[in-house]
């Protein structure tokens, strides 16, 4: 983990419900390293959104946070808000998955990106118009000038998404977070957007964070891939070893689940039966058991831990991993 | 023998025919042209799946064959009636034999009301009276999507997981024995573990009802998993139709072929291409002249400006409305 940009080491986010506590992130350890992408993916209610909300200190205040967030040698929650605020958006920037709630709908497009870059970097106004036309140029948006005396609402929701991309590459940020970019998007559209984070990210040499549930989205755009099931992190691996060798039975499930372009129309697909277990209402043995085909003995009395598959860099948390070769063929 | 002719002879006549349907809207003074002059077939005990992206008119013509929306001009022909003309109690008797399921399971059921009096109301409303019937033919299709009736019928609906409203919303969808059931996005607002058990039982409804299927929906690979034949409409007009693995493995149209291209693959091996969708749909209001996707056409020139390309054959079965198809 060291010289990673950021490393959240033993973060627990409990969130106090009627119903009991919701432990929303489970002990969850993670790095990434200076312009690396990270996917994060997992079905809605697994803490994949609560996770990052923890690395931008944007919890809601009842929630409980413990264990670290190192973000470029600072530890983030014992920040004060003060120095937080300075952080994000000039170093850490988010980008939400539904632009039209992320944006002011009374601001223009102008005034919204003219704040954030004069906020964080010491430039005049007509510098800082400058650089918003510059980059709502390098998003991809026809006739910037024009677009900066538009409100939201005249957007497409593509255009929205890449205005929203634009203010959070203002300030050169060190790490971009993506929470599902795409998913409020139309097909054709969501190809651009990931294109255009893809080369923003590149360029930038900025390390970025793609959260989503579409194991097809990180598939081709991520260096390494976080796979999250009930709050913890079940398997962790490059990107090209997870889906090749893939040891968690619930990421092999949920891959087996997507419908295949290639696969002859009205094969049965292999679902994963029953839903995610209550966040209120831990289970004492692995999270994934009672849905798990190779679930057995201890996998309902004792919970997994993360441990190393053929090389470091590949963890899973299963006592009865897929062994490779065998199970494919079986 | 005389038995299997008759029953071919029924089959191949379909079980909807839309003709040059038309809807349109009225937003501020000036028109939406969602569905535009749209024709097509359902045979009996088919899935048509009708895909495209938000804003295209797929929805809307969904509506439009229920009723739901009124067309401005053109036919909906169901079992050899057509519907357009049809007008009170007739469209209501004939509306028993056509459901329809959405997207939002948890938004299409009645917070404030017990899970059996929702599955049940269709039957009240088509005048089952008979209260034990009643009871009974909700006990069967809830049995039959999977949930149990005794645990189910008395509790609400927010007691339930997407999954499980989408499985009530089918079973309220199927208590009248329907012969057609449109079915809009029924999976997208699902999570992916459960969208495939939502897709099996569809299949198995589908088996066990003997019903034919309009799938509604922007996903090509969930929209592959189901139909035996697929539409591709853009901005209000039908694009393509063909066989579902004849269509995927070689489209004619450009904008089918980009739908292809831009879907995320789960192998990290094949490389995204970079940006072959160029721009944005056009606004349905002032949809461009001739060709609705020439704006974003690799292919576009002049003749695509003038001129509305047809629907033409370009392979047994497949038709396509393109000047310049790839095939």
């Amino acid at each position: 983990m060291s010289g990673a940009l950021l490393s959240v080491q033993d973060a627990v986010v409990d969130l106090p419900t009627p119903r009991g506590n919701l432990r929303a992130v489970d002990h969850v350890d993670l790095s990434v390293g200076a312009g690396r992408t990270l996917g994060i993916v997992g079905e809605s209610g697994c803490g994949k959104t609560m996770l990052s909300r923890a690395i931008l200190q944007l919890l809601p205040k009842k929630a409980k946070l413990s264990g670290r967030v190192m973000f470029d040698g600072q530890d983030l929650p014992q920040l004060s808000p003060e120095k937080l605020r300075k952080l994000r958006g000039q170093s850490l920037a988010v980008v939400f998955q539904d632009p039209m709630t992320s944006l002011n709908p009374v601001l223009t497009i102008g005034t919204q990106l003219i704040e954030t870059i004069q906020e964080h970097l010491e430039l005049d106004l007509a510098e800082a118009r400058k650089r918003s036309i510059e980059l709502l140029a390098a998003v991809g948006i026809p006739a910037p000038e024009q677009r900066l005396a538009q409100y939201p609402h005249q957007l497409s929701g593509g255009m929205r998404q890449r205005v929203a991309i634009a203010i959070a590459l203002s300030c050169e940020p060190k790490l971009l977070i993506a929470d599902e970019p795409t998913t409020a998007l139309d097909v054709t559209i969501q190809a651009q957007i990931l294109d255009l984070l893809a080369r923003e990210q590149q360029r930038r040499h900025m390390a970025m964070i793609i959260i989503t549930h579409d194991l097809g989205v990180v598939a081709g755009r991520t260096d390494e891939v976080a796979v999250m099931y009930a709050g913890r992190v079940v398997e962790r691996a490059p990107t090209p070893a997870l889906f090749k060798q893939m040891r968690m039975p619930y990421t092999e499930a949920l891959l087996a689940a997507l419908p295949k372009l290639d696969a002859a129309p009205h094969t049965p697909l292999p679902a994963i039966s029953g839903r995610p277990p209550d966040p209120t209402r831990p289970l004492k043995g692995c999270s994934f058991a009672p849905r798990c085909r190779y679930a057995a003995g201890r996998c309902n009395t004792e919970k997994p831990a993360l441990s190393a598959a053929e090389t470091p860099e590949h963890v899973y948390a299963c006592f009865h991993p897929i062994e490779t070769r065998a199970r494919v063929e079986a | 023998m005389m038995q299997q002719l008759a029953m071919q002879q029924m089959a191949s006549e379909p079980l909807l025919k839309v003709e040059n349907l038309v809807v349109e809207y009225a937003v501020g003074g000036r028109t939406v042209h969602a569905v535009s002059d749209v024709s097509l077939d359902i045979a009996r005990g088919e899935t048509l799946g009708l895909v495209g992206e938000s804003g295209c008119g797929k929805s809307t013509l969904g509506r439009a064959v229920l009723q739901l929306r009124q067309a401005v001009s053109g036919k909906v022909l169901f079992d050899g009636h057509d519907l357009t003309a049809m007008h009170g109690d007739a469209l209501r008797r004939m509306r028993r034999r056509v459901q329809l399921i959405f997207q939002d399971p948890i938004a299409s059921l009645n917070p404030r009301r017990r899970i059996g009096d929702i599955v049940a109301e269709p039957l009240v409303i088509s005048g089952v009276k008979d209260p034990d019937k009643r009871r009974q033919a909700v006990h069967d299709v809830l049995a039959a999507v999977g949930l149990d009736p005794a645990l189910v019928v008395n509790r609400l609906p927010h007691e339930f997981s997407g999954g499980q409203c989408q499985r009530i919303c089918i079973a309220r969808a199927l208590v009248l024995n329907p012969d057609f059931v449109i079915c809009d996005e029924p999976v997208s607002a699902l999570d992916v573990s459960i969208r495939a058990q939502i897709l099996n039982l569809l299949e198995e409804m589908k088996a066990r009802y003997g019903l034919t299927l309009l799938f509604i929906a922007h996903d090509l690979a969930v929209v592959k998993a189901v139909s035996d034949r697929v539409a591709v409409m853009y901005l209000g007009r039908l694009c393509e139709v063909g066989p579902s693995e004849q269509l995927f493995a070689t489209p004619a149209h450009p904008y089918t072929a980009l739908l292809l291209e831009a879907i995320p693959v789960p192998d990290p091996d094949v490389r995204p291409t970079e940006s072959v969708a160029v721009g944005e749909p056009p606004s349905p209001i002032a949809p461009p002249s001739g060709c609705r996707f020439r704006t974003r056409c690799p292919r576009a020139d002049a003749r695509c400006a003038a001129e509305v390309p047809e629907l033409r054959t370009v392979a047994p079965g497949q038709s396509a409305a393109c000047h310049h198809p790839l095939i």
